[in-house]
């Protein structure tokens, strides 16, 4: 049963990592975009893609605390106190995310809309850092077991947790970037495709150069998380996310970005199943295994029932979400960032006449 | 209830004893952090349901002024939801960053409340997206369809946190062995736990009053201008009409609610009066002082009241303070004393102005002619927040010490970080420059005449 409970924490943590990242990625993209008038197309096209999508991505992550808390417990508290920096920071960033989305579609001057884009822009590069650092520390065993009794600074500053950060903050450009370039596809704007493919092919190969040459950093400081992932399950998987990312990076060289993007999301998942089997049976590694962690059975028998229950409702709606999103029913127009402005004088309405 | 208090003595929670100097400092950011979320997700409760009633009388007669209405409410739905979604992490981090050990301990038990919570959030968050980025697109009917989903999880969000707080009020569905392990959990148990009804529905009323007053508060101001355009008019009849509903109701519910405190934990309905000593036809004081000797220093007594208020019965005997340890006792007394008053005496007001509309427009089918009755609307929206969050701290700090009520104290739930005054004071500049950019945003949307979102509709 825990091994039951492990599984949905893992779900709604792949979930996160691909949903979640896509959209903290399309942060980068940006702040990364250029100027005013050049980047003014590709911050149209990521406020076009995002905005119906991105509450519910974020929900998952929301998800995967509340299965820890419940089914693990005591590696939660253990977990947040530790590693209360990166998790607090974390917080803040996604206050900065969730304001930024929320305002931006409603900035009335380049200025704001400015503004508003580097909060999206710089709480992109936080959260997936800070949360990638997180985990860092819990995989090279940093966190014990109890209130607070890890270093708070060492534990996710150190040689994997920066790894893992840096990471998850590249993997997120590249998954969003795919994302992205699909999505223009779909709804026909070509030199957007172009502009996305470019930033995926550039992204893709620097995230599989960190992976790569991060196995070395591994190595060296946390000897078991590396022998984890270079033996058994977490092998398997390690290479199946390596295959599946070169896949997929020669789908994007080929410009057929609509596969890209499953073959993606693919890999990211295929890394998270990974690590889980490298750490395997541990929770925290050296202190806690989950069968120790587990919460009472009554406990998790209820939290199964209740999310199976859950998940009749919820994937139904999913699937309706996605597929208006895929059709492009629910996307606002695409109106680069930059010409939204122009008609505007000094204090008047900018949506009053639509542009033609 | 026995066997908590004897476990409580020493009872430190599976993460150990804890050694925080800041506790206030915790506290204090976690009352910040609700006290934020909580008005927000009002919006979530009841504004839904204006929105698909507006909706559905645009479908009904094709009056485009409807349509105009419907579709402004919902970008303020979307808002005032997406600031709640993130003002609501916040709060699943901070459970975790202030409270460890209460989760470590007690996550098995009352967790699954959030679980189901989460399924609603879901529901929630991809309707609303296909209710306000659908406009136009999807056909009118399923346009509406799409919204019910998210009437129907505005109601189950809130209730599932509730439970939680009402467990922690009223903790039940678990046993404490001799050793201090949390065993024979029975989640169903925690979820249902006595406390729970009254402050479900109390909260529910509540949500719907914060935001049918807020509402009518602002279209009060622009009939005050002398628009009495049929825009105005209904924007401010529906907000208006419900809450005007509400409002009397809920006196009844929060008379429910201090019979149920008053049965469940005596020693908090003493701290709403500030009663020293156990005492038969116990008063009730509006206003004055309680000093620490155990008297209130002015005020206005109200003999028999508070017997009155918990029993029915003016001669009723309750139980004050002193049935408990010093240590044991809720404080600041004064800070829960206050919090109520304001509460009941909001209330009373509320209902007061609720029921006069609801006269005039019984005997004469017109809205009011008096110019007060609008000023009076104008406060009542901020006024009502105001009761709204009064009442959490009377619930809260009148459950001092207890994190879980006569099972585990504040102090040995909280995190042994340190840091906390830092984070509350990042955490305080963050939500003001939230604050602020909402209220930019609301006068931004605002500002614009409706008829842009009835232009939109000849293009389509
Ligand atoms: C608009 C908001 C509002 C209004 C007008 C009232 N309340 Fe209230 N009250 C709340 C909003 C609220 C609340 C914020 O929703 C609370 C906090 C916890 C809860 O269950 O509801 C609450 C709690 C609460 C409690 C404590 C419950 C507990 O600790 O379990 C009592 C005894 C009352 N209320 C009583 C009243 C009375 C007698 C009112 C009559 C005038 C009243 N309330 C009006
Ligand atoms: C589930 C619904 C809950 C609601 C709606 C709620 C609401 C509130 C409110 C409104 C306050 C005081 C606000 C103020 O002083 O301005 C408060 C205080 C507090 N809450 Fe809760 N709470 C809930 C659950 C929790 C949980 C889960 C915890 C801890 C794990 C918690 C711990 C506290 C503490 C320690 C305080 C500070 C009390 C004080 O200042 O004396 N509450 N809460
Ligand atoms: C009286 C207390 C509370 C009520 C009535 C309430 C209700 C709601 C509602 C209706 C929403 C939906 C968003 C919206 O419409 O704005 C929401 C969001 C949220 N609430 Fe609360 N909540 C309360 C307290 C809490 C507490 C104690 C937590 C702590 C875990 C919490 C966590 C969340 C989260 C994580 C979200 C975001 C959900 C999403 O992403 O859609 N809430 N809350």
């Amino acid at each position: 049963m825990a091994e039951l409970c492990l599984a949905l924490a893992m779900l709604g943590l792949t979930a996160y990592a691909v949903l979640g990242s896509a959209d903290l990625g399309a942060g980068l993209w940006d702040l990364t975009a250029g100027g005013a008038e050049r980047g003014g197309r590709v911050r149209g096209m990521i406020q076009r893609s995002m905005s119906p999508v991105w509450e519910a991505n974020h929900v998952w992550l929301i998800f995967v605390l509340v299965i820890l808390w419940t089914a693990f417990p005591v590696f939660f508290g253990s977990i947040m106190s530790t590693l209360y920096v990166p998790m607090f920071l974390a917080a803040l960033g996604i206050i900065g995310r969730g304001a930024a989305f929320a305002l931006r579609g409603q900035a009335a001057t380049l200025n704001e809309a400015r503004f508003l884009g580097a909060l999206f822009a710089s709480s992109s590069v936080i959260v997936p850092f800070c949360l990638g650092a997180a985990l860092g520390g819990i995989a090279s065993g940093r966190v014990p077991v109890g209130n607070a009794l890890g270093a708070p600074f060492e534990s996710w500053l150190n040689p994997t947790s920066l790894l893992i950060g840096v990471l998850a903050v590249v993997t997120g450009a590249y998954v969003s970037a795919v994302y992205l370039a699909a999505d223009a596809r779909g709804a026909g704007i070509e030199d957007m495709v172009a502009a996305f493919r470019r930033r995926a092919l550039a992204s893709g190969v620097l995230a599989g150069a960190i992976a790569i040459g991060g196995l070395f950093v591994v190595r060296a400081d946390a000897r078991d998380l590396f022998d984890g992932l270079t033996s058994g399950g977490g092998l398997v998987f390690v290479a199946l996310s390596a295959v599946l990312g070169a896949a997929t990076l020669a789908l994007v060289w080929t410009g057929r970005v609509a596969p890209a993007r499953w073959g993606s999301a693919a890999a990211v998942a295929c890394v998270v199943i990974g690590w889980a089997f490298a750490q395997s049976p541990d929770l925290l590694p050296g202190e806690l295994t989950f069968d120790e962690a587990a919460a009472s059975d009554a406990t998790m028998t209820a939290l199964l029932v209740s999310v199976a229950v859950g998940m009749l409702v919820l994937v139904p709606s999913l699937v309706y979400l996605y597929r208006l999103v895929l059709r492009g029913d629910l996307q606002q127009q695409f109106e680069p960032l930059d010409q939204r402005f122009r008609p505007i004088t000094a204090n008047d309405h900018p949506r009053e006449e639509p542009s033609p | 209830m026995e066997a908590f208090v004897l476990a409580a003595a020493d009872f430190a929670g599976r993460l150990g004893e804890s050694n925080q100097p800041d506790l206030l400092w915790a506290r204090e950011l976690q009352a910040l952090s609700f006290a934020v979320h909580i008005p927000l997700t009002c919006f979530g409760i009841a504004f839904p349901a204006m929105v698909l009633f507006v909706e559905g009388l645009y479908l009904r007669t094709g009056d485009p002024t409807y349509r105009a209405l419907a579709k402004r409410w919902s970008k303020v739905m979307l808002l005032m939801f997406a600031v709640g979604v993130v003002t609501g992490t916040i709060l699943s981090f901070e459970l975790g960053l202030l409270w460890p050990n209460f989760m470590a301990t007690f996550g098995d038990v009352f967790g699954l409340a959030f679980g189901l919570e989460g399924f609603s959030f879901f529901i929630e968050a991809i309707f609303i997206a296909i209710y306000v980025y659908g406009w136009d697109r999807l056909p009118p009917r399923v346009h509406l369809l799409t919204g019910v989903p998210i009437v129907i999880a505005g109601l189950t969000g809130s209730l599932f946190v509730i439970s939680v707080n009402g467990w922690m009020n009223h903790p039940v569905g678990f046993d404490i062995a001799a050793n201090g392990d949390i065993v024979n959990v029975r989640p169903w148990e925690a979820l249902f736990n006595e406390n729970f009804w009254h402050e479900y529905v109390h909260m529910y009323f509540a949500g719907t009053m914060v935001v049918g007053f807020l509402v009518a508060a602002v279209y009060a101001r622009a009939w005050l201008r002398g628009d009495r355009s049929k825009y105005v008019r209904t924007a401010l009849v529906v907000p208006l009409t419900v809450a005007a509903l509400t409002a009397p109701a809920q006196v009844v519910i929060g008379d429910w609610a201090g019979r149920t405190v008053a049965d469940l934990q005596p020693t908090k309905l003493a701290t709403f009066e500030g009663l020293a000593e156990t005492t038969e036809g116990a008063p009730f004081h509006f206003f004055g002082w309680y000093e620490s000797d155990g008297q209130i220093k002015g005020g206005i007594e109200i003999p028999y009241l508070l017997s009155i208020l918990a029993y029915h019965d003016p001669n009723a005997t309750v139980q004050g303070l002193d049935a408990v340890a010093p240590d044991d006792r809720p404080g600041p007394v004064n800070t829960v004393r206050f919090a109520f008053q304001a509460m009941v005496g909001i209330g009373t007001l509320l209902a007061v102005l609720g029921l006069f509309y609801a006269g005039v427009y019984w005997r004469k089918r017109r809205l009011p002619r008096t110019r007060w009755f609008y000023r009076g609307l104008i406060a009542a929206g901020p006024l009502a927040v105001v009761a709204l969050i009064a009442g959490w701290v009377t619930t809260e700090v009148g459950r001092q010490p207890w994190i879980v009520y006569e099972v585990m104290r504040v102090e040995d739930a909280v995190t042994d970080a340190s840091g906390l005054p830092f984070a509350f004071a990042a955490v305080a500049l963050v939500y003001l420059a939230l604050a602020a950019a909402v209220v930019w945003l609301l006068r931004r949307l605002a500002s614009r005449p409706p008829d842009v979102e009835v232009a939109e509709q000849v293009d389509a």
